[in-house]
Parts: C-alpha cells; sequence; structure tokens
C-alpha cells in the first residue's frame, strides 16, 4: 500500500525566483498535466503571499509529486506552513537563489536536525 | 502506580501464564531496544550525511547560477523559452525502497526520458547554444544533488518517526507492562502462601481435634477399664496395657456387633 504511495510520485515540483525556475526547467523538470497545472512557480515582486501559500500547497497535496524544491528566501514567507509541513511525502526541499545564499540556520528541517543533535 | 496489576485470580495456573508473558514482554523488550539502537545509528548517519549535502547544496546551486548567468549574458533572457516549452518532465524520480531493521525508507532515483539534449535543442540556435547545453548540464547535475538530498530527508523524517514510536514502545513496555506483571506475579504467589498457610493450619487443627477426640476415647475406656483394675489384683501399669489392649480389641468388636443400620434392608 505505502508502496503504491510513492511508486507514483515521480515528478518534482519547484517554487522559485525567475533564474532558478530555469534553471531547473533547463533540467527537463517541468511538466503541465492535463488539467493545464504546471508544477512550478515563478515568485517575483508581484507574486503574492497567497499564491504562494496556495501553491505550496497544491503541490503537497499533488498524488504525482515527490520533491518540492523551494527558495530559501520564499519559504521564509511561508514559514509557518512550512515548518507545520511534517510528512514524509512529498518532501520539501529549501534550496538556495542566486541573491540569497543559503543559510543553514533558516532551513526547517536543519532546525530539527540540531535540535535532535542537542547543539 | 506499585499496586497496578493484573486482575486475574491467584491459581498457579496463572502464575505460570503470567511468568511466560513476563518473559514475553522481556524478549520483547530486549529486540524493541536493539531496532532502537539500530535505527538510531541510521540515523545519525543520515543526519551527518544530510549536513554536509546541504552545504554542499550551497556550492553546487552557486555554480550553477553562474552558468546561467554565463546563458544570460551571450543569448539574452531565455525564461520564457524555457517556460513555455516545458510540456512533459524528462527528469523525473522513481521510488526504490531500502529496508532497515524493518522499516522501509525509500530513495529516490534519477529517471531521465529522453536521450539527452531532447528538449531544448534549438534553444538559443542563433547564438549560445552551447553555454545553455551547459547550463542544462550542470542544472542536471544540481538537480541528482537535490533529488539525493530529498531522499535523505525522507528517510530522516520517516526514520525520526520510527525512532520515537520504537522508543515509546520500549519505555511502555520497561515501565509499565513489566512492572504490573511483577506485580501480578508477586500477587500471585503472596496469595499461594497464604492459601498455603491457611492450608496448613486447617490439617493442623483437624489433627488437633482428632488427637483430642482420640485421648476423649481413650480416657472413657479408660474409666470403664478402672473398676475392674480395682477388682483384680494386677500391677496397674500391666493393668493399663492389658486393658488398653483389650479394649482396643473389644472396642473393635463392638463395632462389628453395633452395626446395626437403620436403612438396610437385609
Amino acid at each position: 500500500m505505502a508502496q503504491a504511495a510513492h511508486r507514483d510520485r515521480t515528478l518534482i515540483a519547484a517554487i522559485g525566483d525567475e533564474d532558478t525556475v530555469t534553471g531547473l526547467l533547463l533540467a527537463g523538470i517541468g511538466d503541465i498535466d492535463a488539467h493545464q497545472r504546471a508544477n512550478f512557480l515563478v515568485v517575483d515582486g508581484k507574486t503574492s503571499q497567497e499564491d504562494i501559500e496556495e501553491t505550496f500547497t497544491s503541490f503537497t497535496q499533488r498524488k504525482d509529486v515527490a520533491i518540492v524544491l523551494i527558495n530559501q528566501h520564499i519559504a521564509d514567507d511561508i514559514r509557518g506552513i512550512l515548518d507545520e509541513y511534517s510528512a514524509a511525502f512529498p518532501t520539501v526541499l529549501e534550496i538556495p537563489s542566486k541573491d540569497h545564499p543559503y543559510d543553514p540556520s533558516k532551513d526547517s528541517v536543519l532546525k530539527r536536525v540540531q535540535l535532535l543533535l542537542g547543539d | 502506580m506499585a499496586a497496578v496489576r493484573d486482575n486475574v485470580f491467584p491459581t498457579r495456573m496463572n502464575l505460570t501464564m503470567t511468568k511466560t508473558r513476563l518473559k514475553g514482554a522481556q524478549t520483547g523488550h530486549s529486540l524493541l531496544k536493539r531496532k532502537s539502537e539500530a535505527l538510531t545509528t541510521r540515523f545519525r548517519v543520515i543526519v551527518r550525511k544530510i549536513e554536509d549535502a546541504k552545504l554542499k547544496m550551497g556550492k553546487v546551486m552557486q555554480n550553477a547560477s553562474f552558468s546561467l548567468a554565463e546563458v544570460a549574458y551571450i543569448t539574452g533572457d531565455i525564461s520564457y523559452q524555457v517556460r513555455e516549452s516545458a510540456k512533459h518532465a524528462t527528469f523525473k524520480v522513481s521510488a526504490k525502497q531500502e529496508n532497515v531493521s524493518g522499516v522501509l525508507l525509500p530513495a529516490f532515483e534519477k529517471d531521465t526520458q529522453q536521450a539527452a539534449g531532447g528538449q531544448f535543442e534549438l534553444t538559443g540556435l542563433g547564438r549560445g547554444g552551447q553555454q545553455i547545453q551547459k547550463a542544462r548540464a550542470v542544472y542536471m547535475k544540481a538537480v541528482e544533488m537535490l533529488v539525493e538530498l530529498a531522499s535523505l530527508q525522507t528517510a530522516f523524517v520517516i526514520l525520526d518517526e520510527v525512532i520515537k514510536l520504537t522508543n515509546r514502545r520500549v519505555n511502555a513496555i520497561e515501565y509499565v507492562i513489566i512492572p504490573r506483571i511483577e506485580n501480578t506475579i508477586s500477587y500471585i504467589n503472596s496469595e499461594l502462601d497464604e492459601q498455603d498457610r491457611e492450608e496448613f493450619y486447617r490439617l493442623k487443627k483437624i489433627q488437633g481435634k482428632k488427637k483430642e477426640r482420640a485421648a476423649n476415647a481413650q480416657r472413657e475406656l479408660d474409666e470403664i477399664a478402672k473398676p475392674t483394675i480395682n477388682d483384680g489384683s494386677l500391677h496397674p501399669d500391666f493393668a493399663g496395657d492389658f486393658t488398653s489392649a483389650e479394649s482396643s480389641s473389644a472396642g473393635v468388636r463392638d463395632i462389628l456387633a453395633e452395626q446395626v443400620d437403620e436403612d438396610i434392608i437385609f
């Protein structure tokens, strides 16, 4: 049962700024399904926070998404949802962007890692 | 807490059964403890890997951004072109499973479907095509790493949960179930001892009563026999022995003679 549940998960979804998403699409992760739903979202200055939250939630609820990549500076905007999210599938991965170098101390998962290592 | 015990009837059978349960609980406890230890070892390895990978990821993504910047410098903005040409994912992942002491950990693997360069072959045909292909290769490497990191992270989340669950079970057995069974055993033991003492006391009491009754009967017989002793000129000691032997045989004979049962038909 559990096996079938993540056997179908093959896609990598992405939420990020223009450059990050372009790069990822260049690698070939982009997918648009039969309902014209894309598995990526380009966030720029005009994208509202509700849109990001909505997209993130819809990605995590899709049954064919295995990994959700999200830029860290965008993840910071929806930190509340991200910290609450604890399911194993799909995996949410925070990635650095061009303008925002990676900060390990903000990462939800790394925070848990630090907590468990007792630092 | 100390008085908590199973509600059982204190019998020897229940004692044996409870002892078997105790043994089972102890075996289960040691097994679960070992499982938890194995998982924790695994967990620590994964945690360390995640930390390394996360730090490495920063550099890899930076490199990737640079290569994209190169593309932008030579070709101009290709993001619209790239976004519009995305129809079906060529870079997919497939989940595999790994078994760590009974826990299924998923591991993602990249699953590229088309031959390399199928999708964006014509992008940047005018100029910068080479840069685009380079950036593409760099990004594919980066995504591969991200996929690896994602599977580590999934394993981390799942293991975390399973370890918590196992530890909860270990503690439950150690601090709730085993003390309860031990309490039950000691309860049954004390009850059984109590029963033994009661039984012993009753037997002694019965024995005492029997002795008393025998002594009374003896005394009565003695009293009956006394006048004859006084009549005869025998030595009192000898006479006592004699009469007792006599009386016992007489008693036997009496019983046989007096065995008249009213219910008897013939």
